[in-house]
């Protein structure tokens, strides 16, 4: 689990990219709490041949899995 | 110790970035009272990137402002970048800048020194451009913001908006996409040191000399490229003008690196502002997703963006490339009939 909230663009999609080059699970879950995160995931995750479901969540906050 | 201040993490969001989305702006625009005035050739209820009111037959003034928080953290170099932004806008209206005032906002621990370096890129810029600053107001504030409001001169004739242009018309852009990505990437240390060493270059190039050869040609209409992005501007030119265009993005000078960073979601927040507010007028083709995000990418201090007639398109290109080379054509203009008005080819 990789906890981005608060953290503003492009943090979030680093630190999955970090968790991917460093040998990630099939499965990588994310929370994020802005769109623009939600997004650059999204696309970076979408470009290495994960799967993404996009959970909202209450108070703004959004739960990713990627999957392989 | 003051050369460590490091400004852009002072800052929420960077640069053009920072602009208030053009679809939020229309709304808070909304209802306000605006006065008519015979001799305001361009004001409020335009989409254009200054005011322009008639003095004289021969005579118009041209007003702007533009301000925005650190987007380099060399505070000198923030100073030459949001000098050259703000010039920007009288040089997209065919104006010559002639006086200009600064507005500081600044951290009260702000090594002073800092604060000096930041004031001299600014003034630098404006002697730069044949213009002067005449004062201007500070305020403290715990996030840094620079900018100018600068008053120049156009010939009421020679004016040129960004709701003139005609079909048939040649789209020129005067500097390459992606500005807007590379300082996102910094700010994460992500960015190539030499993309990033071009994308200050491009933010501190002055639009003077595309301005000086654009109007000794027949030019229907300008604007330049920066927060709402390319596309953004594009929108406002394309509706202004009542004409739709095609871009022909596959001739288009989009900083490789930049590219590369929007494969890997390294986007601004901005980016997907202007997406928001554009992309129902855009039918993207087959054009790939990231190729794309770069032209919704905001832009500071971005080039001039011009709808030239195909008469004169051949020898404008030829004339702006000695001075500034990234010059290119990006698109042409047609008839507006229904549907998206852009077209991505």
């Amino acid at each position: 689990m990789i906890d981005a909230r608060g953290l503003a663009c492009p943090m979030p999609v680093v630190m999955v990219q970090k968790a991917v080059k460093d040998g990630a699970p099939a499965t990588v879950e994310v929370l994020v709490d802005n769109q623009c995160a939600v997004e650059n995931i999204t696309r970076y995750a979408s470009n290495q041949g994960y799967r993404v479901s996009v959970q909202e969540q209450d108070n703004e906050e959004f739960a990713l899995t990627l999957t392989k | 110790m003051e050369s460590e201040v490091k400004l852009t993490k002072l800052a929420s969001c960077a640069g053009c970035g920072a602009k208030v989305g053009a679809g939020v702006l229309a709304q808070l625009l909304e209802g306000l009272l605006v006065h008519r005035d015979e001799n305001l050739l361009v004001g409020f209820y335009k989409s254009d990137d200054a005011s322009v009111y008639r003095i004289s037959d021969e005579l118009a003034l041209v007003q702007t402002v533009d301000f925005f928080p650190p987007i380099a953290d060399d505070p000198y170099l923030f100073g030459q970048i949001a000098a050259t932004n703000a010039l920007s806008d009288v040089y997209a209206m065919g104006g010559d800048p002639k006086l200009a005032l600064n507005l500081l906002c600044v951290p009260e621990k702000m090594p002073k020194d800092a604060v000096h370096q930041l004031l001299r890129g600014g003034y630098e810029k404006v002697y730069e451009a044949g213009a002067i600053i005449t004062g201007g107001h500070s305020i403290l504030d715990p996030e840094p913001k620079y900018g100018l409001a600068v008053t120049g001169f156009v010939h009421p004739d020679k004016m040129l908006t960004n709701s003139g242009a005609k079909p048939g018309d040649v789209l020129l852009l005067t500097k390459p996409l992606g500005i807007g990505i590379l300082t996102t990437a910094a700010k994460a240390d992500l960015c190539p040191a030499d993309a990033l060493a071009l994308a200050h270059k491009l933010m501190t190039t002055l639009n003077k000399s595309a301005r000086d050869q654009m109007v000794q040609y027949n030019v229907h209409a300008c604007t330049d490229v920066t927060g709402f992005g390319f596309l953004g501007h594009l929108l406002e030119m394309a509706q202004g003008s009542d004409v739709s265009v095609t871009v022909d993005t596959a001739a288009m000078d989009l900083i490789p690196a930049a590219l590369e960073l929007a494969e890997m979601g390294i986007l601004p927040e901005g980016m997907y502002r202007n997406r928001k507010f554009a992309e129902c007028a855009v039918d993207g083709g087959n054009v790939p997703l990231a190729v794309q995000d770069m032209l919704y990418d905001p832009q500071t201090a971005g080039g001039l963006l011009m709808a030239v007639d195909p008469a004169d398109a051949d020898a404008l290109l030829a004339a702006l490339q000695p001075v500034v080379p990234s010059a290119q054509r990006v698109g042409v203009v047609g008839e507006y009939t229904d549907g998206p008005c852009i077209k991505l080819l």
